[in-house]
């Protein structure tokens, strides 16, 4: 069993308006210092078997084709211990 | 003609389509997520809607029902595919046409009779306007920002592949206020806008939305 996390960030120079909306918001709640607020998502996958090279890549296979929109998206891949 | 509108689950406009379709004296094909061939039509239509529930992104899902594998096929081989809403999303998804669709700038669901202009007439869907022609069709989308990297802009631009633009405040955020695109050959478009809401005087801001279902009829392609 193997635990990989995928995590799909907008990219820097496309708007975040979901992120804006949080950051608007923590003042209100008295919440200050904070000058950015982006907001992504994290995938969790489990996986069987042993992860080799060939199986991690087929992570990012899935994610630049399933999970995240390269157009707009960044991703990262790490394995969990 | 025969016009094959696509039903994902979760697709609101499905039957919207298909009337506008008819209205404009082509025969509507209901066709399912789960069809493997499209019945033999000569065009598609996308609806707009909140397929599989917009999880993920907002037709990222809809991209790989069994349906999208041959209309992707067919519009490889040109076969007339409109994308509206929900439905330019999964064109989008589909890398049938450049760039993406994303959360409204300002974050509230936009629903109005927008103002368009009409600036490529040559598409399989827009033959029947004027170049510069403006329509009032309603829109209705919380995520219609349409992006792109500004070389993807400048080409679409530069190639003269802008369908419509919104005119007035800019509705969603959409860069260089673009409202539709066409792919090179003018046969796929993405539209965010709903001229299927606007086929008839008793529904709807009037009647301008017709011209889209009409010029795939013509089957004229400049």
């Amino acid at each position: 069993m193997a635990r990989v996390v995928v995590d799909v960030m907008l990219k820097p120079e496309i708007l975040d308006p979901q992120g804006k909306a949080v950051h608007g918001a923590l003042p209100r709640l008295g919440f200050e210092g904070v000058t950015d607020v982006r907001q992504g998502k994290r995938f969790e996958l489990q996986l069987d078997g042993d992860l080799g090279d060939e199986r991690l890549a087929q992570v990012h296979e899935m994610a630049a084709t399933l999970l995240a929109n390269p157009v707009v998206e960044d991703f990262t891949v790490r394995v969990e211990p | 003609m025969r016009i094959g509108v696509v039903t994902f689950p979760g697709s609101l406009d499905d039957v919207d389509a298909r009337r506008a379709v008819r209205l404009a004296g082509a025969q509507p094909v209901a066709l399912w997520h789960a069809d493997c061939d499209l019945a033999g039509v000569d065009a598609v239509v996308l609806p707009g809607g909140f397929s599989y529930g917009d999880y993920l992104r907002c037709g990222a899902i809809a991209r790989f029902a069994p349906v999208m594998t041959a209309v992707v096929d067919a519009a490889g081989r040109g076969m007339p595919v409109l994308g509206i809403c929900n439905g330019f999303q999964v064109l989008c998804e589909s890398h049938l046409l450049p760039g993406a669709l994303i959360r409204n700038e300002r974050r509230k669901f936009a629903c109005l009779d927008q103002r368009l202009r009409i600036e490529r007439t040559s598409t399989a869907w827009t033959s029947a306007y004027e170049a510069g022609q403006e329509l009032v069709v309603p829109l209705k989308n919380g995520e219609g920002g349409y992006v792109a990297d500004d070389a993807t802009l400048d080409r679409l631009e530069g190639e003269g592949l802008v369908v419509a633009r919104y005119v007035g405040p800019n509705p969603n955020g959409s860069l260089r206020a673009i409202a539709g695109i066409s792919n090179e050959a003018g046969t796929v478009v993405g539209l965010m806008p709903h001229p299927e809401h606007a086929v008839e005087d008793l529904c709807g801001p009037g009647t301008d939305g017709l011209g889209f279902f009409t010029s795939v009829l013509q089957g004229v392609l400049a």
